[in-house]
């Protein structure tokens, strides 16, 4: 008989899943405490505003950022989710979104700049941002549950593992794409390493930083209706239960309200990067 | 005069050991031989200048001769691998970083071939960049960026952005970025180059015009010869990154160190570089007043090579020329003014290419004046036609070669 070979990785893993409960329970219980304060403070504080003040907000941004084609769509797309009922979902499903991509942007962004300065550095964050891109997002649930239970605050924790990477990757990029003479030229005005990053480097790799942002949003939102399954709620909630009760017509009001908001975010996350075309030059 | 940058020795090897390629240069080997052995490529190779203060001084090669190498060597945005370089009597090369930037901010100022302006920042922010850098507030940093940006006629184009402007126009705004500072050393990389003709020669006027107003010490690399002869106060012509010769262009010209240099001469119009105050004679000509007598005359050209005297005024100013032949014509006491020719005078400056028209038409030499009026020689037929005959077989020379 054969004998087969079997690494035990699956062993490892939990091995390792309970060292960590062991051993790191006062670092695990600090993040959950601030994901959890951060998520909050974004549902509060977007709750407590009254619906129409923060749709006027939304139509306000993509009639000014984007066209005032788009601030008509934006009108007519948020009167069809509160026409749903689904007003609270959404705005639960934003706040995550929004606090999960501040954190992955927070710890994305100055990863970014330090892949970009040494080559050391990229050569052994770029696998790990390869894993994690390439990992089904449904994996990053498991730990999350173990590790934070259910709720909103693992959901978040999973979303910000799952949108890091394009920023990261984004903000290397732009910052190791900017021409070389204009490096030269910081350097010999007499730019220092902190003035040449602020005010050479980030603003010339401004526009690639702006696509990864926009990208993380955009998988934030993606992992947020995923994270659903681990109770994180929203928009991901109502899908979920259309498909536990096998309602159609409920998982696709979701699944419309989710791709409303995106491509609101997208557009309007889009635009930032843009030079706003100047009215009336001259 | 004390050179403003000194530069002693100055090596460059890029490769995976600097250290072991440069004890192989100068060992001897050529670069091809280190680069096949060791993988280290030569950027500068022994290099010894003195740039004076307030002087135009090109570097000139092909490419990959190792003049943007050597430029940024001298304000270290390139590590030397051996020598030193001083600016006023201070050692570059050993400056801590703190010190290089004091260098920078203050002293030295750079121009780049792509003009490497800010498109996020608008005109007048670009031109104000170095002065932000310096830690110059918003209000006095602008005003500075603005009379630079008058300097170079820009200044109606303050509030525009890099990407509205042409070409010749984003580099003035790299030139006013660099006159923001007031800096008292410009190194220009191939500044013009990227430019059309024609704003090239705009912007070398420019270049000179600045000069006029307020003289700086330029460093200004480039691969053009014209450009190089024309604001150039002088020359270092690089090879395989050794400067080959120094000089000014008429030195050079008129003894190129090897063929390399030589060939680079090759098809440049003298007669353009030369001038009237090069090839005149001014010594031994007798200089005459107006009521000179014939016999006096006579007497002072019979001692001098020349056939020729100059009747001045009390105060050296050209009057005429006195073509000693037609003396005979007279008596000995009449005056030698008499027969005297009063050609019309040319100026020091002018181009070698514009001076055989005038000697058509003139029975004597012409006579060649200063800025006041003064004379100061004459260019006589034999000499103009040596010159001319120089230009030709060079010309020549260069063809067969």
């Amino acid at each position: 008989m054969e004998e087969r070979i079997n690494i035990p990785v699956g062993e490892w893993v939990e091995t390792a899943v309970d060292w960590i409960l062991d051993n790191l329970e006062p670092a695990l219980d600090g993040i959950a405490w601030f994901l959890g304060l951060l998520t909050n403070s974004f549902e509060a504080g977007l709750t407590a505003v009254p619906a129409w003040l923060l749709a006027l907000v939304l139509v306000g941004l993509s009639w000014w950022r984007v066209s005032w084609r788009f601030g008509i769509f934006a009108i007519l797309a948020l009167g069809l989710i509160l026409g749903m009922d689904l007003w609270d979902p959404t705005v639960k499903t934003l706040s995550l979104v929004l606090a999960a991509a501040l954190v992955a942007l927070l710890i994305g962004m100055p990863l970014g700049v330090a892949m970009s300065r040494s080559n050391t550095v990229e050569a052994m964050v770029r696998p790990v941002l390869d894993l994690m891109q390439t990992m089904p997002p449904f994996v990053y649930l498991i730990p999350a549950a173990i590790f934070f239970g259910l709720g909103t605050v693992p959901g978040a924790i999973a979303t910000v593992v799952f949108c890091m990477p394009p920023v990261v990757r984004l903000t290397n990029l732009g910052i190791r794409q900017v021409n070389r003479e204009q490096i030269e030229a910081g350097l010999a005005f007499g730019c220092n390493r902190r003035q040449l990053l602020l005010k050479i480097q980030l603003p010339l790799a401004m526009p690639s930083i702006m696509a990864g942002i926009n990208q993380t949003i955009m998988l934030a939102l993606s992992m947020v209706v995923i994270a659903s399954m681990i109770g994180a709620g929203g928009l991901g909630n109502t899908v979920l239960t259309g498909i536990q009760r096998l309602d159609v017509g409920l998982g696709f009001e979701g699944g419309l309200g989710v791709v409303i908001l995106a491509i609101l975010l997208d557009r309007i996350t889009q635009s930032v990067g843009q030079r706003r075309s100047r009215a009336g030059a001259g | 005069m004390e050179p403003i940058i000194r530069v002693r020795e100055l090596y460059k090897v890029f490769g995976p050991d600097p250290a072991e390629g440069l004890r192989m240069l100068q060992e001897g080997l050529d670069k091809d031989a280190i680069f096949e052995r060791t993988g280290n490529t030569v950027g500068v190779r022994d290099c010894s200048l003195d740039i004076g203060e307030g002087e135009i001084f090109v570097v000139m090669g092909l490419s990959g001769s190792g003049k943007s190498t050597l430029v940024r060597l001298l304000n270290r945005l390139i590590e030397p691998t051996a020598g030193t370089v001083e600016v006023r009597g201070q050692n570059v090369t050993a400056m801590s970083p703190r010190e290089l930037i004091r260098l920078r901010t203050e002293d030295l100022a750079m121009v780049f071939q792509s003009f490497a302006l800010m498109p996020h920042k608008t005109v007048i922010d670009n031109a104000a960049l170095g002065l932000e850098i310096a830690g110059i507030g918003r209000a006095r940093r602008r005003e500075r960026a603005l009379e630079a940006l008058e300097q170079v006629g820009l200044k109606a184009y303050a509030r525009s952005y890099p990407d509205e402007l042409s070409g010749g126009m984003q580099q003035r705004v790299g030139l006013a970025r660099a006159l923001a500072t007031d800096p008292s050393i410009m190194l220009m990389d191939e500044a013009f180059s990227a430019l059309d003709p024609l704003i090239r020669t705009e912007m070398q006027d420019r270049l000179l015009e600045l000069q006029r107003e307020h003289r700086r010490t330029v460093v200004f690399i480039s691969h053009d010869l014209d450009e190089a002869i024309r604001i150039g106060d002088r020359i270092a012509i690089m090879q395989g990154g050794e400067v080959v010769q120094v000089g000014t262009p008429k030195e050079i010209i008129a003894a190129p160190a090897n063929e390399y240099v030589r060939s680079f001469f090759h098809g440049v119009d003298i007669t353009q570089v030369f001038r009237a105050g090069d090839i005149m004679d001014s010594a031994d000509i007798p200089l005459l007043a107006g009521d000179t007598s014939v016999a006096e005359a006579r007497n002072r050209i019979a001692r001098v090579p020349g056939n020729e005297a100059v009747i001045v005024d009390d105060d050296g100013r050209f009057r005429s020329v006195v073509p000693g032949k037609r003396l005979a014509e007279l008596t000995p006491d009449r005056s030698a003014s008499e027969v005297a020719v009063t050609a019309e005078p040319v100026a020091e400056e002018m181009p070698l290419a514009d001076l055989p028209g005038r000697a058509a038409h003139s029975p004597v030499s012409i006579p060649v004046i200063d800025g006041d009026g003064r004379f100061c020689g004459l260019v006589t037929l034999p000499r103009l036609v040596e010159a001319l005959d120089r230009n030709r077989s060079a010309a020549t020379a260069n063809g067969d070669a």
